[in-house]
């Protein structure tokens, strides 16, 4: 580390490249023991690839048995534990971390105009934690799996299941104060750190998103721990606080762990939507139209998720008046979430658009998350939800939300700052090829489930009616094709890292303070403190009124 | 933070160590708080987790856990909780011999809180023991003799006793761990220019277990004893 801050002091010796925070050192030591948020972000985005490769192979092995109605490839038992592996590995090793360990943790500094994180030894931490967590996931993978799917409802998980119920558990509950503390850092970060001039209402919506998910990552994740500990102690100790034979109630626990588990769906999103509102100002050159109902929007998402955990449990005999509140409840965070959708789609109007790969992907974004927004609200209706509650109308309903959302929003934002990452330029025809196989692909593997769903065909089974074939060959096809369209971007960003153009320090020509500073940066981000006195995409400032 | 700004001049009043990201001390100072203040507020979610659980559980079996409840020495956990408020005062005197620049008082007021935390532990494990005595510790599925009504319940009861107890214990043992930490810099005179951040820090996340605590006592202890008074 002393290696590193010296280099940037050290008097400017004649080489081809000016120092920044990828030359700084070279030594794998430097890398392992880094304390800098761009690292550490790049540390995020290696093991976040890795787990998505392996959740996604294991969707892309149970998406072939389900090509047929009878059981072929696998027995009941091991498609119960690869489900259940794909559901933890995305969840807790992808969608929650993802955004936020890989784009926030290198750019909240940045686009605040701060050298750091607060806590940067805590923000390594976090990373450590969570591939602590990871190989205790990677464990359970190799020693057998486990098969009480990723929502480990009890009594089955707490005394029935002879699966690796209790290594899962611990490393959910280790990866959990990754989460934990990657959100403290954020929010001390955002609140302290800002540089001059850098006011709460000029802070770009990424980091206001990024805010709102520390947030609900602070309040909601203990919650979790709590309710993993009390699973861990029950089949551990043999306390009985679940058990129904001592009097104990397991629809407690789905409250418990729905109480984080729906806000985390939020942690997973609300990151997203601040990706989606840089690509869409940077690409329609607009200042995203209502900025403060925007950054607004993201807080309200944050309070109202806390408060719709129940319609989880329309049919687990929860109260049927409690059922009516939260059905209404969970209406209401609709309006946030189409907030942003229209602010972004009228950031759009009249702006000067051009079609570059991340903002293909943010334009897949709004489809797709509008389609899978408007289908939660079919399933938060009481009535609708008892006809296809546990149907893969639900299925084909969250992977709308956290694939057509989240996974194109963290595509695009990857694209869109490799070039600051990286310091190359990704190939634009073969990623917006990928863009769009991408797109097609996954419209192909989860519109069917829709229909499926609606058609009555329950979630987490491995054999079904003949009838469902055609539909479920459909979506293998789109599997397929959307497994092979992953492959693309991580091929062709690697090569890019050796034989991609260089980039400038602005190659999109775009505003914030991460396009005034180098690509790639140094390693204190700017060469001296900035200060701020202009708004958030301040696309058409007319640089006579800058100071007047 | 290791990696310090390296500007001491020779005339400064010795500076505390401001690190490299940050601007200033008091960027720093203020940063550190809130964010132990968020860590705390993350453990009142932890704690308010296993809180919900109890209350849901006495709301549902009001009479098991009144019964239950009687098991539990009184005394023994009125007397810890003057041990651990008593623990507060001494992590505050610390404190405020901090910002005076009292460094070896500092010392003396941490050892006097550890001291007191290990009473309280020692009580703690006094009280365990005698359960495991009496059967009454529902776990490892070790015997349960229990002569009162609901034994199902009354385990539910003994089971979130041994589990938030067991949780505040192992958060009071970590306090004491880094109390301990912070004893030598005491004693080598460390806090003498009023430099009190660690200080203050470690001193609030001992208020927070001392203030958990206050919220078990009465959960567990003090269920309504008319309840289950004899001749009801």
């Amino acid at each position: 580390m002393t290696g590193e801050i010296a280099s940037t002091t050290a008097l400017p010796t004649p080489e081809r490249e000016p120092k920044n925070y990828l030359n700084a050192a070279w030594t794998v030591r430097s890398w392992l023991l880094t304390v800098d948020h761009k690292r550490i972000g790049l540390l995020y985005l290696a093991g976040i690839t890795f787990f998505f490769l392996l959740g996604g192979a294991a969707a892309a092995l149970f998406r072939l048995e389900l090509m047929t109605p009878q059981s072929d490839l696998m027995e009941s038992e091991t498609y119960n534990k690869l489900f259940t592996l794909h559901g933890i590995i995305m969840i807790f090793f992808f969608l929650v971390p993802g955004i936020p360990g890989v784009l926030g943790n290198f750019l909240i500094p940045i686009m605040i105009g701060a050298r750091d994180m607060a806590f940067p030894k805590l923000n390594l931490m976090s990373w450590y934690l969570f591939m602590i967590g990871g190989c205790f996931t990677l464990y359970v993978t190799v020693a057998g799996g486990v098969d009480t799917g990723w929502t480990f409802y009890t009594p089955y998980s707490s005394t029935y299941s002879n699966t690796y119920v209790m290594a899962t558990a611990v490393g959910i509950f280790i990866t959990g104060f990754s989460s934990i503390l990657t959100g403290l850092n954020f929010i001390v970060t955002v609140h302290k750190m800002r540089c001059p001039g850098m006011t709460w209402f000029r802070l770009p919506l990424f980091v206001w998103a990024n805010y709102a998910t520390a947030l609900i990552m602070v309040l909601g994740t203990p919650v979790l721990a709590i309710t993993i500990l009390l699973v861990a102690l029950e089949r551990g100790l043999k306390i009985g606080i679940f058990d129904p034979r001592l009097g104990g109630d397991p629809v407690l626990f789905q409250h418990l762990f729905w109480f984080y588990s729906h806000p985390a769906v939020y942690i997973m999103v609300l990151p997203a939507m601040g990706v989606i509102s840089e690509l869409v100002a940077a690409f329609s050159r607009n200042r995203v139209f209502g900025y403060k109902l925007v950054a607004f929007a993201s807080l309200a998402i944050a309070v109202l998720g806390f408060l719709v955990w129940g319609h989880h449990m329309f049919v687990s005999g929860q109260s049927l008046y409690a059922g009516m509140v939260f059905s209404v409840l969970s209406m209401l965070i609709a309006i946030p979430s189409a907030i942003k959708v229209f602010n972004w789609t009228l950031t759009l109007w009249r702006g000067e658009v051009t079609f570059n790969t991340p903002l293909l992907y943010a334009i897949g974004f709004l489809g797709l998350f509008t389609i899978g927004g408007l289908t939660g609200l079919f399933l938060a209706t009481l009535g609708i939800d008892v006809h296809v509650h546990d149907t893969y109308f639900v299925v084909a309903h969250f992977h709308y939300v956290m694939v057509g959302g989240t996974v194109m929003a963290y595509l695009g934002g990857i694209h869109y700052w490799w070039p600051k990452m990286t310091g190359r330029m990704y190939p634009e025809g073969w990623a917006r090829f990928s863009a769009v196989l991408v797109f097609v692909g996954f419209n192909l593997t989860f519109f069917p489930q829709f229909i499926l769903g609606y058609l009555g065909m329950p979630r987490r089974y491995h054999v079904y009616d003949e009838g469902f074939q055609i539909l479920n060959v459909m979506s293998t096809a789109g599997a397929s094709i959307l497994g092979i369209a992953y492959l693309f971007p991580i091929t062709y960003l690697i090569w890019s890292l050796k034989y991609g153009p260089k980039a400038s320090a602005n190659p999109w020509n775009a505003v914030g303070l991460e396009w005034m500073t180098s690509s790639p940066p140094p390693t204190e981000n700017f060469t001296e403190t900035p200060v701020v006195d202009f708004e958030a995409y301040e696309y058409h400032r007319n640089p006579a009124d800058r100071h007047g | 933070m290791s990696t310090t700004a390296t500007l001491p001049t020779a005339t400064a009043k010795r500076t505390p160590i401001v690190a490299h990201h940050f601007d200033d001390w008091t960027q720093q100072y203020d940063a550190c708080v809130l964010g132990m203040w968020t860590f705390l507020v993350t453990e009142v979610m932890f704690f308010g987790g296993a809180i919900a659980v109890y209350m849901i559980y006495r709301w549902q079996y009001p009479m098991a856990f009144a019964y239950a409840s009687q098991e539990l020495s009184a005394p023994l956990g009125t007397f810890n909780t003057f041990i651990l408020l008593t623990s507060s005062l001494t992590v505050a005197l610390g404190v405020r011999y901090a910002h005076t620049g009292e460094s070896r008082k500092v010392g003396w007021m941490l050892i006097a809180t550890i001291a007191l935390g290990a009473i309280f532990l020692g009580i703690k494990a006094y009280e365990y023991y005698t359960k495991f005595e009496h059967n009454l510790a529902p776990l490892l599925n070790l015997p349960f003799d229990y002569a009162g009504p609901d034994p199902g319940p009354t385990k539910i009861f003994f089971g979130l006793y041994f589990g938030m107890t067991g949780i505040h214990a192992l958060h009071m043992i970590i306090g004491v761990v880094l109390m301990a930490l912070y004893i030598p810099a005491a004693f080598r005179n460390e806090y003498r220019d009023g430099n009190s951040l660690g200080i203050e820090i470690i001193g609030l996340y001992w208020h927070f277990v001392d203030l958990v605590w206050i919220f078990l006592f009465p959960l567990l202890y003090l269920v309504d004893r008319s309840l289950a008074a004899p001749g009801i």
